[in-house]
């Protein structure tokens, strides 16, 4: 969630509040940083930070999973909108962009290739009845045993 | 009160409003857009980056891709509209050149299939603002406004940062609202609350395909995000021991059944360690904000174990959403247009997901189409009388049938959302438990129907509870009553597909839901292309 308008950078302008597709900010005083009004409305979309053009917004990552949230740590600041090419940093901003598919769809054979072959493993395991300990142990807890070729 | 006027009014801010306000600007109509947040940064287009179905002007290659994707949508598709899509999407992206950076595709040409979400719609905005199209941030609709024929002439709201209510006459209305996520945390979805759906019925018009909305996505557990990323993932569970996962995209019911199987023992963890190679040196380029997911909980992605969680989707990759009746995406109800996620997509995808290129291929043709017979519809209207009565057709959260009293609408929202997202309910969907959600739903609706009141800022909330809880109903009643599998909705009480069922269903009803066969044969509209 949004986490901090930091005012020594915020000029005030609020962009921020016109931009943030949840409502989640209000216009502060005048000049001053806008208002975190409603934060439960804010979806993490980062897209406050990547349109305010003075890097003053930080959004954190919260909730609950591996991991702990970072509170506006300095690197971070104004990264989002670097990598997203907006900083003026590349006029290629998307030259990786059509690798996309491809990607997606070779993650996409490597976990179809790797499930065949377990699956063979297990049919010939059951054929010559050698499942060992671990492979019935593993099944009673609803999963299946340790990939063989890992 | 702030008053308008326009030819066309768009409703919505994403992709289908976007190429919607353009087609209809182009054609010299005057266009008003008005958005429940900023048309740039709301609905699920910004955030992502859509691929679109993109083949070349190739006769072999489109009846290949058509014949290809027929196979899949369980008889409820049609190749003609295929056909139109696919020639409006590769004629249509190209007119971005001067607002979308399109970079190389890798093979010396240009890539233009798929666009990243905020460029993409930033240059929409830009395009059709370039076309004289008023754009109106922050404006939510909360209802459709009826002439005393029947027809749509316009639609009312609330401008939340001016904190005033508007009020627009129009020729014509193309709801593009999106799909409905009921708040499940996916990526972009936090405003598509189904207030299309909810709207259109409140105008007379009906719901098709409602019972296919059975898709997740997964993602850190913590933050819904583009999948790209884990589609080699390992999973593990609390123990460490390995889930064994079906992968591919034939396998999707699989894929999910396995998941769901293991959510239920306990958390779920995700290695990327076997991701593609090339992967960790692009992907910030590519999605900045999947990487931020992790940078900002100090945990490095294709290294770490991290938990995750299926996100659902409802109706946003499922199929369907408001029937349209022509080829130009006009509802039943004359005056109301809907395209993108609003509008069904089986005429494309039939009983299994359009996500991954065909439903952005169908938000931005469709809108071009709607946009199109929007203008067309308002310029044989004319401008009709300024003082035509115009009646408020808003009923749920503004006008409630019984006396007004306090309502826990997080309990509401939550109610919709469990009934029809539940793993449990949706993948193993039998006629005891789809009852036992009906009443549940019914009780929420009556609730909801009969004492929730927002005014000025709580009525855009109210609305977008009643919305969800009006959507889950009529997904619910869908399921109910389509007796067999197709596609994505499978019945464990009915597994077979049945001939006697290889229609389209349409489910409409406010006091009372109701359910039909969709057997009439769709209409030509005069005037369009294909
Ligand atoms: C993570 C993700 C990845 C995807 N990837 C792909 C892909 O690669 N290929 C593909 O084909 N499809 C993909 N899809 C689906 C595709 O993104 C959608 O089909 C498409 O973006 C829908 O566009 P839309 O304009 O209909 O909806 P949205 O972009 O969701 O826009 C809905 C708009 O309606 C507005 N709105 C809602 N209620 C109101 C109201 N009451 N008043 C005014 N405005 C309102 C919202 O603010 C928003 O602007 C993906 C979906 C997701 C979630
Ligand atoms: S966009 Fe940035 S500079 Fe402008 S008000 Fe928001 S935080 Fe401040
Ligand atoms: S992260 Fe997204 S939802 Fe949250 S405040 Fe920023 S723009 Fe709004």
């Amino acid at each position: 969630m949004i986490e901090d308008i930091f005012p020594e950078r915020c000029t005030g302008c609020n962009d921020c509040v016109t931009v943030c597709p949840d409502h989640v900010l209000d216009p502060g005083a005048a000049g001053a940083p806008p208002v975190i009004a409603r934060v439960a409305q804010c979806q993490t979309c980062f897209l406050c930070e990547l349109y305010c053009a003075h890097d003053a917004i930080y959004v954190a990552v919260e909730g609950a999973g591996t991991g702990t949230t970072l509170h506006h740590p300095t690197p971070l600041i104004g990264r989002l909108r670097h990598d997203y090419g907006w900083d003026g940093s590349t006029d290629d901003p998307l030259r990786a962009f059509w690798q996309l598919g491809p990607l997606l769809r070779e993650g996409l054979e490597i976990s179809a290739a790797r499930h065949t072959r377990r699956q063979a493993t297990a049919l010939s395991e059951a054929a010559t009845g050698q499942e060992g300990d671990e492979a019935l142990s593993s099944r009673a807890l609803g999963t299946t045993p340790k990939d063989p070729a890992a | 009160m702030k008053e308008m006027d326009a030819d066309v009014l768009v409703v919505g801010g994403g992709m289908a409003a976007g190429w919607a306000a353009i087609s209809a600007a182009k054609t010299g109509a005057s266009v008003i857009v008005v958005d429940k947040g900023f048309m740039g940064t709301s609905g699920v287009t910004a955030p992502a980056g859509p691929n679109h179905w993109w083949v070349p002007p190739d006769p072999a290659q489109r009846e290949a891709a058509i014949r290809r994707r027929l196979e899949t949508a369980f008889g409820l598709a049609d190749s003609k509209w295929m056909e139109r899509i696919i020639d409006i999407t590769w004629r249509s992206i190209p007119e971005l050149d001067p607002y979308y950076p399109f970079s190389g595709d890798g093979k010396g040409g240009l890539f233009r299939s798929g666009l990243r979400g905020p460029e993409y719609v930033r240059a929409l905005r830009r395009y059709a603002t370039d076309l004289g199209v008023h754009v109106l941030d922050h404006h939510p609709a909360l209802e459709l406004l009826g002439r005393q024929d029947g027809s749509v002439g316009g639609a009312a709201g609330y401008d939340r940062l001016g904190g005033v209510s508007w009020h627009a006459r129009a020729g014509a209305v193309v709801l593009a609202t999106g799909g409905c996520g009921f708040r499940s945390g996916l990526i972009g979805s936090y405003s598509n609350t189904g207030d299309g759906y909810l709207m259109g019925v409140e105008a007379g018009a009906e719901l098709s395909g409602m019972e296919f909305c059975i898709s997740y996505s997964i993602s850190p557990a913590w933050l819904s995000t583009r999948t790209l990323p884990y589609t080699g993932a390992r999973y593990y569970d609390a123990a460490g021991a390995e889930i064994d996962v079906p992968a591919g995209v034939s396998r999707m019911r699989e894929h999910l059944l396995v998941l769901a199987d293991a959510f239920r023992a306990g958390p779920v963890y995700a290695d990327l360690r076997e991701a593609p190679k090339a992967l960790p040196d692009v992907v910030r380029q590519i999605q900045p904000a999947t990487v931020a997911a992790f940078e900002r909980r100090g945990l490095d992605m294709f290294r770490d174990r991290f938990e995750v969680k299926l996100f659902g989707e409802g109706t946003i990759r499922g199929t369907g959403g408001l029937r349209i009746v022509d080829t130009g995406c006009a509802t039943s109800v004359r005056g109301l247009f809907a395209a993108g996620d609003a509008a069904t997509r089986e005429h494309i995808a039939g009983a299994t997901s359009g996500g991954g290129a065909q439903n952005a291929a169908w938000a931005l043709s469709s809108g071009v189409l709607a946009g199109q017979a929007a203008a067309a519809l308002a310029r044989h209207e004319g401008k009709r009388a300024a003082d035509e009565g115009l009646a408020p057709l808003g009923q749920a959260g503004l006008r409630p049938l019984a006396g007004m009293r306090p309502v826990d609408q997080k309990a509401l929202q939550q109610t919709a959302g469990e009934e029809i997202l539940d793993l449990d309910k949706a993948l193993r969907r039998r006629a005891t438990g789809l009852e036992a959600s009906g009443r549940r739903l019914e009780g929420a609706w009556q609730e909801v129907s009969g004492h929730l009141v927002g005014k000025s800022l709580d009525a855009v909330a109210a609305r977008e509870t009643a919305a969800m809880v009006a959507t889950a109903r009529w997904c619910n009643e869908a399921a109910l009553a389509r007796t067999e599998s197709r596609g994505m909705h499978v019945r464990e009480d009915f597994p077979h597909i049945s001939p006697l069922q290889a229609h389209r269903q349409m489910v409409g009803g406010l006091d009372r839901a109701w359910i039909r066969p969709d057997v009439a044969p769709q209409r030509q509209t005069k005037g369009h292309p294909g």
